[in-house]
């Protein structure tokens, strides 16, 4: 593998470590109005979550000094972040690396084929895991497209790492 | 393999999974002839909580394949018992309502009534019917005017020509995707830990009895029920724990085996021209519970692999091993009975 592609691969870690000293609040905001607006512009999605739609989800990104909870309630939905140093319960936990995570939310990654190859790993109730993977599935295009554009033109860069993302998951 | 010639006269239909809109759209945009489907209850064999499809969906998945030239098949291929035969009943009703192109059936009640009530609603046998010798496919053609079976995975591609020859109808062939027990519409092994059954629930190993535990050694079991079915070495590709595929603890057995089957994924690439040849009209793919990168990746190379063989060019679909069951690939019984 080329050395530079080796340095963008690093780069979730990078973020991470970056992350790590900043308080948590003003990612709350951020990912309130996230899933607020996503679920807003997908209801279809709480349709395929069936009985698991007021179930709640640990999403663990392995880079990130923190964890993500989702409570997709479609009168409430809500995703906050807790330090990992926080015992928080959930029904189900989806963890895994960064870069196979946003292929998934990019609609490119067969969770499938990283939960065989134990890339992804999920733990506690493995049905509510599974109507999340096929909520998520079902929603065309990209999920990643949609936060940015809600973003409007703020986000400019991050369409940029979006793009260079994209390059690394072909390349890898 | 037989000429050129030949082989584009029977060029096949190939048949693509979709378990939910998205992933009906995949398969449509990657070149599907056909997609497959079900309704989001207990009427089909992939019954799983958050798949398939609601009357609307289906309406509008059909609009969609239609639109771009691609058949609609749904499977409504689980058995009809008493006293829910109603809902059965519904699914073929709602089936001719919607115009698709054929209903999949594996019951003889769903058939019988498909066939008197909507006489011209297209029957496809279920591999679940397990229709394997010539007469009792010709008994489903005469009885309910089937016209195409669907066939168990227990045949070399030598029966499946010798069938050809002596029935009146089209055949359909499983080629790539998850590949389980042999006795088709008649495994019950998920019914004795889970109490719900493949055949007449629709489900096999539902993932509410699933449960994986990750361990301080890296190594991951899998559990169905009250039961362990496997414990995945660290590094080792984990399987989806349905019974058949389990790894077992016998007294007479140094280490864990596999009593039933191995987690391998059916691929009969390279024996797509012998199927062409043997008669078969129609390759399945398998896997409407799969994500539709799943289902765009394995549909875009088996069209290609289609074209490619019916214009007498060389194709290569080793690159489909990374999205089979637990990184291995089979021919299954499909080139000899000895297979495992």
């Amino acid at each position: 593998m080329a050395e530079e592609n080796l340095k963008d691969l690093k780069l979730p870690v990078v973020i991470g470590k970056l992350l790590a000293p900043l308080p948590l609040f003003p990612l709350q905001f951020i990912l309130s109005r996230m899933v607020k607006g996503i679920t807003q512009r997908r209801p279809e999605f709480f349709a395929r979550l069936g009985p698991h739609i007021g179930s709640s989800y640990a999403l663990d990104v392995t880079e990130l000094p923190f964890v993500l909870l989702l409570k997709p309630n479609p009168q409430k939905p809500e995703m906050t972040a807790h330090r990992r140093s926080e015992k928080i319960a959930s029904d189900a936990s989806i963890s895994g690396p960064f870069m196979d995570l946003f292929k998934v939310l990019d609609g490119r990654g067969d969770s499938d084929a990283m939960f065989f190859s134990g890339n992804i790993k999920v733990s506690g109730n493995t049905e509510a895991a599974v109507c999340l993977r096929y909520a998520l599935d079902d929603l065309e295009g990209s999920v990643i497209e949609d936060l940015l554009h809600m973003g409007g033109p703020v986000l400019m860069p991050a369409h940029l790492l979006l793009q260079r993302l994209r390059r690394l998951e072909i390349q890898t | 393999m037989s000429n050129q010639t030949d082989l584009l006269k029977a060029k096949p239909e190939l048949v693509c999974p979709a378990g939910t809109p998205a992933a009906l759209r995949a398969a449509v945009d990657s070149g599907a002839d056909a997609v497959y489907c079900g309704l989001a209850n207990e009427t089909n064999a992939r019954n799983f909580a958050g798949l398939n499809f609601t009357p609307d969906l289906l309406e509008q998945g059909i609009a969609y394949a239609r639109g771009h030239g691609t058949k609609v098949l749904l499977a409504v291929n689980s058995f009809a018992t008493a006293p829910r035969t109603q809902l059965w009943f519904d699914a073929i009703d709602t089936a001719a309502r919607l115009g698709v192109d054929a209903v999949i059936v594996a019951d003889i009640g769903v058939a019988s009534y498909a066939a008197e009530r909507h006489p011209q609603l297209r029957l496809h046998l279920s591999v679940q019917a397990g229709a394997s010798s010539p007469e009792a496919i010709r008994y489903y053609c005469s009885e309910f005017n089937v016209k195409r079976v669907v066939l168990p995975r227990i045949l070399t591609v030598t029966e499946i020509a010798a069938i050809h020859r002596e029935i009146p109808c089209e055949i359909e062939a499983f080629v790539f995707g998850n590949i389980g027990m042999m006795s088709e519409g008649r495994c019950s092994l998920t019914n004795y830990v889970t109490g719900t059954s493949t055949n007449m629930d629709g489900v096999c190993s539902p993932a509410n009895a699933v449960h994986y535990m990750d361990l301080p050694d890296g190594s991951k079991t899998a559990e169905l029920g009250d039961f362990e079915i496997d414990c995945f070495a660290p590094g080792e590709h984990a399987g989806y724990p349905t019974i058949c595929k389990g790894r077992y603890l016998s007294p007479v057995r140094k280490e864990p085996y596999y009593a039933f089957e191995e987690p391998v994924s059916l691929n009969l690439s390279s024996l797509l021209p012998d199927l062409i040849a043997a008669g078969v009209t129609a390759l399945k793919i398998e896997g409407r519970q799969r994500s539709r990168s799943y289902v765009q990746a394995v549909v875009s190379a088996y069209r290609r692999a289609v074209d490619d063989i019916v214009a007498g060019r060389w194709h290569d679909l080793s690159g489909l091993v990374a999205l089979t069951e637990g990184g291995k690939e089979t021919q299954g019984a499909f080139q000899t009975k000895k297979w495992r």
